[in-house]
């Protein structure tokens, strides 16, 4: 049988992990880290793609990981992401950001998007620039590998 | 062969050549820089690989899956991405700040740079900013990056008193990796001190 003091002990040990994991869990879902761009531009008809949802984009929205901008046909948009990356894609242009990752230390990280439809412009960042293979743009049809710096995209079909 | 199946066959092979029909043509174009620089993007379709390295080179892919390089003019260029070219985010800004050696305080020069980053913060729509710090060459790699994150750290609470909001800025630290000034490892030299703010 245990001793008084140790099962108090235990009940303060469950507490404290479990209030530490609540409060790893709420700053995983708001935190930093998922921030990874924003919208500066943002015209006509945008959004996002995010776990089966449309949620319009404006100014000042913040991208995540996994998202897919969309715009209408009168839309267009310009993002800029936290390692100075410029993306600005057309009306009628769907751009899927499938990963996204970078250390603002050693500025390495690996960037993979595909543009499925429309025109997409690039201005490559630290992650580019640190090593040549850590960008990727794909199309329906190509890969693009990315040394740097300004590029164009169109994919039609 | 009757006379409206020609016609109807003429129509169908110009819906095809015409590129209606055909799946996920791309085009990429190689753009200067501000500059004038160019860089290098390798475009890998599913039959041929292009390399584009000069100013509005471009790469073609056709439906067979080859890859066409060819060089555009600066106004096809506009006339088919102009809507993106259009929506470009504007360019980060890079501000360098400095202390007094031994305080807290920054150097002349850096408040003025304070002001000019204020200023191009009240610019910009929905700004954001990473404030990085860099040491000298003096001592190991992992002291240095905890210190140029200290100095990162200590410049953005500045920031925030002056009425930046925290959840706009991001901080970190570079440690020894960029200095401004190429010295020798070991090498105390006080233009590498320093904290640089790029305004997105």
């Amino acid at each position: 049988m245990l001793s008084t003091s140790l099962k108090k002990d235990i009940r303060l040990a469950l507490a404290y992990s479990c209030s530490a994991a609540c409060f790893f869990s709420v700053a995983a879902a708001a935190g930093p880290a998922d921030d990874i761009a924003q919208f500066k531009v943002a015209n006509g008809s945008v959004y996002i793609e995010r776990s089966g949802q449309r949620i319009p984009a404006q100014v000042g929205t913040h991208l995540q990981t996994a998202d897919t901008v969309v715009t209408g046909t009168d839309g267009s948009a310009g993002i800029t992401f936290i390692d100075n990356s410029l993306l600005s894609v057309g009306p009628n242009s769907v751009l899927a950001i499938e990963q996204y990752k970078f250390n603002s230390t050693t500025h390495e990280g690996s960037f993979d998007s595909t543009l499925r439809k429309g025109t997409l412009s690039v201005v490559s960042g630290k992650i580019a620039k640190q090593s040549p293979d850590a960008m990727k743009v794909r199309t329906p049809s190509s890969i693009l590998g990315i040394r740097g710096t300004e590029f164009l995209v169109r994919t039609s079909n | 062969m009757p006379r409206h199946v020609l016609a109807l066959l003429a129509v169908a092979a110009a819906v095809f050549l015409g590129g209606c029909a055909t799946p996920n043509q791309d085009l990429v174009v190689l753009l200067p820089d501000k500059q004038g620089k160019v860089g290098t993007v390798i475009v890998e379709g599913k039959k041929g690989t292009t390399v584009l390295n000069t100013a509005y080179a471009s790469a073609r892919t056709l439906p067979d899956g080859s890859v066409v390089g060819s060089t555009l003019s600066p106004n096809e260029v506009k006339d088919v991405f102009g809507g993106a070219l259009a929506a470009q985010p504007p360019r980060p800004m890079s501000f360098t700040l400095y202390f007094e050696s031994g305080s807290d305080e920054f150097t002349e020069k850096s408040k003025l740079e304070v002001k000019q980053l204020l200023s191009e913060m009240a610019r910009r729509k929905a700004p954001d900013i990473t404030v990085i710090g860099h040491t000298d060459l003096v001592g190991p790699a992992t002291s240095n990056d905890a210190l140029s994150l200290r100095r990162a750290e200590r410049v953005k609470s500045i920031l925030v008193g002056m009425g930046i909001s925290a959840e706009r800025i991001l901080t970190a630290g570079r440690g020894k990796r960029e200095p401004l000034v190429p010295t020798a490892d070991g090498v105390a030299d006080p233009r590498n001190r320093r904290v640089e703010i790029s305004v997105r």
